[in-house]
């Protein structure tokens, strides 16, 4: 019943017959295109053609398609091609497939030197549009902060603490962990390379100051952003992807308030705490690689440590963790909001939640820099 | 290994496109399906209905192999889906289509990438011809070949259940399994939808495994209903033969105020 499809060509004087004979369904589409390729070059020759599915096996949309596609090239001027012997089985679907508009096609913009250069220029222009972003998003967020000061019993208390467990308490043992090994790796190599002019001792100066001033903080804001800053991407941008938030504003409850504020709070309340913790862990990763590896007994450690640092290495330290964690709070948000529809657009902007989030962590840490050098600290 | 198969269902036509037996399907303590058997014929649209939370849908899911079962057989094309190998499954899921509830579009591709992504998988035929099949589908589902390039995201709920449609029936299968096909459409497009699997089924031959609740699509759509409860089959036939059932579920359901306003 079934076979290769085939199609025959049968002259009679001025009219030509095309016989199609076989299967023709989509598993055969590669040489049913073929054999209607070779067949439209017949166009423009004889006065009359009829094209014969009389005896055709089977026939699905692509065979129906194609068979279409032949009758509409072999018309051209007086010369129209008929299709003829059609069973009852198949009429329908000739007939659906004739409505077809085939140059309806779009086709996509090829890629060219203008549109390379126009998508520069957006890139260029959407960075405004992102400062003014997050511009929009820390406004807001003060103005649902400044309402529930005044309205205190307006604050999503529960959330609030939901995210904090989320955000610090689950996040203590990977941050000790990471800063603990870090503050151990500062250690050896300082003592590694002090060592040679006779200078261990010092290992202790640098590993205080660099802990409480940079490392610590910065270290702890960058793992935040990447652990809770996607984390807050991905469930408000799955959140707006479902119309939940749409929902919420229909509600009359204010996403910011609802959402972004609980979350935000739950991460400028957490960043100080982390980074001390990170800190504490650092310094104690340091002091026992100093004792075990370099010999500095743990009183000479703390004794030394105690010459070398002042409270303002402490305070410079932990007064940019709550500024850190606003930055990445509202990046998160930001991009939470700014998701579309489909899952690739969840992907991008997580993605450039954790991108975005540690590159203004770095840049406010230089700011901070500048500004501790100039009044002094 | 395809023409096995094809030979197979073209020997029978008497034989069942899908022959469910004794499916048993447990999710933890709770029995969903309890020793189920149900055939579809060759040809026909068959609604499934029953009360919410019956296991209409984990049927259907366990036909399609999404759902694992603890005992029973499932043959469709007439072979075994758990003795057939992997070249023997795929040539099944090649000749069968589904629409799921939500549509399920890839929702990170457009329309015609949606509808082209079964065709490039099992199929070596050109774009062109790709893109001209991916039109002619968007017109047998009532849809303007412009919306093609449209992301699933920017289409309305009608839409996206007509797009998904097409998708499920871009390889030309001779099965489709159709999950609430007209929940969430208006009834002017319900209805539109109801005859649009009806010309679909006339034109390309198709068997519909239908599970719905609208009794709408039951009178007009249908050529046979089978109804599940308590995890079995409790009724199959003609929608006469259902409303001259006795069964309470089915005298309520066929006899209620809503059945009362369809049938006028």
């Amino acid at each position: 019943m079934s076979g290769d499809p085939k199609l025959e060509r049968i002259a009679k004087g001025n009219a030509l017959a095309l016989c199609a004979t076989g299967t023709w369904t989509a598993s055969f589409a590669p040489a049913l295109e073929r054999i209607v390729a070779e067949a439209e070059k017949l166009a423009g020759g004889p006065q009359s053609i009829f094209i014969d599915v009389s005896e055709i096996a089977k026939l699905d949309t692509f065979g129906a398609w194609l068979i279409e596609r032949l009758r509409r090239s072999l018309t051209q001027g007086a010369v129209e091609a008929q299709i003829a012997g059609l069973s009852a089985n198949y009429a329908s679907l000739v007939d659906e497939v004739r409505r077809v508009k085939a140059n309806a096609v779009v086709e996509s913009s090829p890629i060219t030197i203008a549109g390379m250069l126009e998508q520069i220029g957006r890139a260029v222009a959407g960075v405004a549009g992102t400062v003014a972003g997050l511009v929009d998003m820390l406004g807001a967020v003060l103005a649902a902060g400044g309402r529930v000061l005044i309205h205190p019993r307006s604050l999503r208390l529960t959330s609030t603490v939901h995210h904090m467990e989320q955000v610090c308490w689950r996040a203590v043992p990977i941050i000790v962990l990471i800063t603990f090994l870090i503050g151990c790796i500062i250690a050896q190599q300082g003592i590694f390379h002090f060592r040679r002019f006779g200078a261990d001792l010092f290992v202790v100066d640098m590993l205080g100051v660099l802990v409480l001033r940079e490392i610590g903080v910065l270290l702890v804001a960058i793992m935040v952003a990447g652990r809770s800053g996607s984390a807050y991407t991905a469930e408000l941008g799955s959140m707006k992807m479902r119309e939940e938030i749409d929902a919420l504003r229909t509600m009359g409850f204010d996403p910011i308030e609802v959402l972004v504020l609980p979350r935000m709070l739950a991460l400028v309340l957490a960043l100080p705490i982390l980074a001390f913790l990170g800190a504490m862990a650092a310094l104690y990763g340091g002091g026992l690689v100093a004792w075990l590896y370099g010999g500095v007994q743990p009183e000479a450690f703390l004794l030394r440590l105690r010459d070398a640092i002042s409270i303002d290495h402490f305070i410079v330290g932990i007064v940019k963790a709550p500024v850190m964690a606003a930055v990445i709070g509202i990046v998160a948000c930001v991009e939470g909001l700014a998701v579309q529809g489909s899952a690739e657009s969840l992907g991008q902007h997580t993605t450039s939640s954790v991108v975005k989030g540690i590159f203004f962590v770095i840049v406010m840490d230089g700011v901070f820099a500048i500004f501790f050098a100039a009044i002094g600290m | 290994m395809a023409q096995d198969i094809q030979q197979n269902t073209q020997n029978g036509i008497a034989n069942p496109i899908i022959r469910v037996r004794d499916i048993t399907v447990q999710f933890g303590a709770t029995r969903v399906l309890d020793g189920l058997n149900l055939d579809v014929k060759r040809g026909e649209i068959l609604g499934f209905v029953g009360p919410s939370g019956a296991g209409k849908s984990v049927l259907t899911r366990t036909i399609i192999g999404l759902v694992p079962k603890v005992a029973g057989s499932i043959e469709v094309f007439g072979v075994d889906l758990d003795s057939s190998n992997t070249s023997q499954r795929r040539s099944v899921e090649r000749r069968w289509g589904v629409l799921f509830q939500q549509g399920a579009l890839f929702s990170s591709l457009t329309v015609r990438q949606n509808i082209q992504f079964p065709m490039r998988e099992y199929l070596r035929v050109s774009q062109r011809l790709m893109d001209e099949i991916t039109i002619a589908k968007l017109t047998m589902v009532g849809l303007k070949p412009e919306v093609a390039e449209r992301f699933p995201s920017e289409l309305s709920g009608g839409m996206i259940k007509r797009v998904a449609l097409a998708r499920a029936l871009s390889l030309d299968p001779d099965l489709v399994f159709l999950d609430e096909p007209t929940s969430g459409l208006d009834p002017i497009g319900a209805g539109d939808f109801d005859e649009l699997v009806r010309t679909l089924q006339r034109t390309l031959g198709l068997t519909v495994f239908m599970v719905t609740h609208d009794l709408d699509s039951l009178y007009t759509a249908c050529d046979r209903i089978a109804v599940l409860g308590n995890g079995k089959i409790i009724a199959a036939g003609s929608i006469a033969d259902m409303q001259a059932s006795q069964h309470p579920w089915l005298r309520q359901y066929f006899h209620g105020k809503r059945a009362r306003a369809v049938m006028g």
